[in-house]
């Protein structure tokens, strides 16, 4: 009895020396996930059940408890992990090599660095004389749909989702014969840089994927920017949009395939915005 | 009439009273986008120098808009006492600077004088303050107002508890107005920004917080801020509202984008009057922000302080409940980082309060500015040592729908604490009642929003 028990022990440590080390390797929680933010709640609530009912009904970060009468100490970290991520979303500059995968070119608006991008959404919705030339250089002259993307706010949305999103919905205009124009990236851009260009391309329909201004739930947001005959100075009443494009949102891939369809629309009806009725 | 000065050897002349405010201001990214802010800083102090010479009279004759073409100047215009403004017309604004800080200036003195002021003469005085003047002169100002409750005793710091959705699901926004009145939270408003601008979405929420507000007899007001004409209809179709809400700007220009007229609002007051469910009198919640006019190309080449100082002389002829500034909101191309967001803060709360406005603020930041949670619990820390009588509550600070952050629900107790402030009396009694407060503090029950599953 006591050697099978020597036995035991010594096989034990054995193990323990061979296997431990990566027995103990448990995943690491990501503190910007909605795990670990499950896994902040209120200790002892008079109505356990109603607690998890409640916190279902919400994205709220409810009945979360506290510390005295500040915020207990997961509950701020996981504040700050998703506001760095919101920042790091703004201030970061595209992936290079996606770009490059999907064959995109790069042009830049007026805006010479980020800060300027920030403070000077003015010159945001402008191109130089020479960049337009290199638009006409480098692409198809009077498409009719025109699709092209930009960072806007946030340059992890065009990280995240457009390797999806951009094949899908050539693809889907393509099958349907429709004659889309060389896709390009524009880097510090913002909305209306999109009538710029569709006047500069001469394009029937253009849409503009790009990054929004991130909140805490979702960093990478995009949305698609349709307008028809768009042109400097338009009312933004005449933009048709696909927003909340993200993999806690409308999937890239489904957006991608419904941003077909609602060109298509835009085609047909020759209008888009408020004077399109989908 | 001086309009030029000299720093270091160097003259600095300006072109008008109206350049020489804008370029008076501190430093802020939405005076630069429209391209009305001093050079540099040199020429800043100049234009404050030249300001604080001018006297009352040079400002109130030179109205950022024109008189005939801009019902917020006939408003403001009109609404001066002349017996006042003619004992003050002639005091420079850096006399009025001095005069609204001296010992002598009491409360009642204060607001005497606010009948003579004109948005441009408050916009200027504000620009030769400092931060702490800010606090120190609105400090002196407390202005209350009744709905069902009364707001604004010195002594009180109250909250407005937002429990915004992402699509204004009516049991989601219930367990977020669970949690907020949890942590003391609301007793200044219960109301709701919604996703659906739409009368039938605007009357369901509104008929739950009448049950929720009924049910646990919580002394406070409700309302849901769609646009004004919408809550006019839900009320029309027998919806209760204490409040209605609208976004205001600092001329009929900026008023139009909003889509609304003075008649609108007119009419709204009329009919709250007769069908609205609050005691009354004041039934008007407004909000504000610098930068919303530019936004609108509605600032005709006036800086964003003195437009902002427009909406309050607007605000005040509808006598509202409540007033606030959100003041982060707009983003970093107006306010770029928290220097100037608490600046504009600290700005907006004197300026109302100076105004004779129940001036709160919405402590608030987007993700693309250069500012964090820790710049406005700072912000918020500021305000309440001035008096400002409210801010907003949310949970954990991440409001979900608007995609911005404000004060979490859990920094109104502890700011409290901090200073010595109360909720207003009826609220805290509530708090008490339910075991959420003792003795100013938040009880070990607090935070449960399963207390009130039962109603």
């Amino acid at each position: 009895m006591k050697e099978r028990e020597l036995i035991d022990i010594i096989a034990r440590e054995v193990m323990a020396v061979l296997y431990g080390e990566e027995r103990q390797e448990e995943p690491l929680p990501d503190i910007s996930s909605g795990e670990y933010k499950a896994g902040i709640k209120l200790a002892q609530a008079e109505n356990p059940l109603a607690l998890d009912a409640m916190r279902k009904k919400t994205p709220a970060r409810i009945g979360i408890g506290k510390a005295g009468p500040r915020l207990n100490t997961k509950t701020l970290l996981a504040l700050r992990a998703d506001h760095a991520s919101a920042k790091d979303a703004v201030l970061k500059s595209v992936d290079e090599s996606i770009l490059k995968k999907l064959g995109l070119f790069s042009v830049q608006s007026l805006c010479q660095d980020i800060d300027e991008h920030l403070t000077r959404p003015d010159l945001g919705r402008q191109l130089s004389e020479e960049t337009k030339e290199r638009l006409l250089e480098r692409c198809v002259h009077g498409p009719q749909v025109q699709i092209y993307v930009s960072d806007g706010l946030s340059s992890l949305a065009v990280d995240e989702n457009i390797s999806d999103i951009l094949p899908v919905m050539l693809d889907g205009l393509k099958a349907k014969g429709i004659k889309t124009g060389t896709p390009f990236f524009v880097k510090y851009g913002r909305v209306p840089t999109m009538d710029v260009i569709s006047e500069t391309l001469d394009a029937e329909v253009t849409c503009v994927l790009l990054g929004e201004r991130p909140g805490l739930a979702a960093a990478g947001s995009m949305s698609a920017y349709i307008a028809y005959g768009a042109e400097v100075g338009m009312p933004e009443s005449r933009r048709t949009v696909i927003s909340n494009i993200h993999t806690k949102g409308i999937q890239p891939v489904e957006a991608g395939a419904y941003g077909a369809e609602v060109i298509t629309k835009i085609l047909e009806a020759k209008a888009s915005g408020v004077d399109l009725k989908l | 009439m001086r309009l030029k000065t000299m720093i270091g050897g160097k003259t600095y002349a300006f072109d008008s009273v109206k350049q020489v405010l804008a370029k008076a201001n501190e430093k802020k990214s939405g005076d630069e986008l429209a391209g009305l802010a001093a050079e540099n800083d040199s020429e800043r102090i100049a234009a404050k120098e030249v300001l604080s010479d001018l006297l009352v009279s040079d400002l109130r004759s030179s109205p950022a808009v024109d008189y005939e073409k801009d019902d917020v100047t006939r408003m403001d215009q009109d609404s001066v006492e002349p017996a006042v403004y003619d004992k003050i017309k002639n005091w420079s604004l850096g006399e009025l600077r001095e005069w609204l800080l001296d010992y002598n200036a009491s409360e009642a003195d204060i607001k005497y004088l606010s009948k003579g002021l004109t948005a441009e003469v408050i916009a200027g005085v504000t620009k030769l303050m400092s931060n702490l003047d800010l606090i120190y002169g609105a400090s002196k100002i407390r202005i209350e107002t009744t709905c069902n409750t009364t707001l604004g005793k010195r002594g009180t710091f109250s909250t407005r508890l937002q429990p915004n959705h992402t699509v204004d699901d009516v049991d989601g926004i219930t367990a977020s107005v669970y949690e907020g009145l949890s942590y003391g939270v609301g007793d200044a408003l219960i109301g709701l920004n919604p996703v659906n601008d739409t009368v039938s979405s605007v009357k369901e929420v509104l008929k739950r917080f009448d049950e929720i507000k009924n049910q646990l007899e919580i002394p406070t007001q409700q309302c849901v801020l769609a646009h004004i004409t919408t809550q006019m209809e839900a009320v029309k179709e027998g919806a209760p509202t204490d409040l209605f809400f609208q976004s205001i700007a600092g001329s009929q220009k900026g008023n139009e984008a909003f889509g609304f007229t003075t008649e609108t609002i007119e009419e709204a007051v009329d009919l709250l009057e007769q069908k609205g469910t609050a005691k009354g009198p004041n039934r008007m919640y407004f909000e504000t922000g610098q930068g919303s006019e530019l936004s609108s190309m509605a600032h005709y080449d006036t800086d964003q302080v003195t437009m902002e100082a427009r909406c309050y002389a607007y605000a005040k002829k509808f006598q509202p409940f409540i007033v606030n500034t959100v003041v982060g909101f707009i983003g970093p191309e107006y306010l770029y980082d928290s220097t100037q967001v608490i600046r504009a803060g600290l700005e907006d709360h004197f300026m109302g309060k100076l105004t004779g406005l129940p001036m709160g603020c919405d402590c608030c930041y987007t993700n693309h500015m250069a500012a964090g949670q820790n710049d406005i619990e700072n912000l918020t820390m500021l305000l309440a040592a001035a008096g400002c009588n409210y801010i907003i509550g949310v949970p954990a600070s991440d409001d979900v729908m608007l995609n911005y952050q404000t004060n979490a629900f859990h920094d109104a107790a502890a700011v409290r604490e901090v200073l010595g402030l109360r909720p207003i009396r009826e609220f805290e009694a509530w708090l008490e009642k339910r075991g959420i407060l003792e003795r100013g503090k938040l009880t070990e029950r607090a935070g449960d929003l399963t207390m009130f599953t039962g109603r």
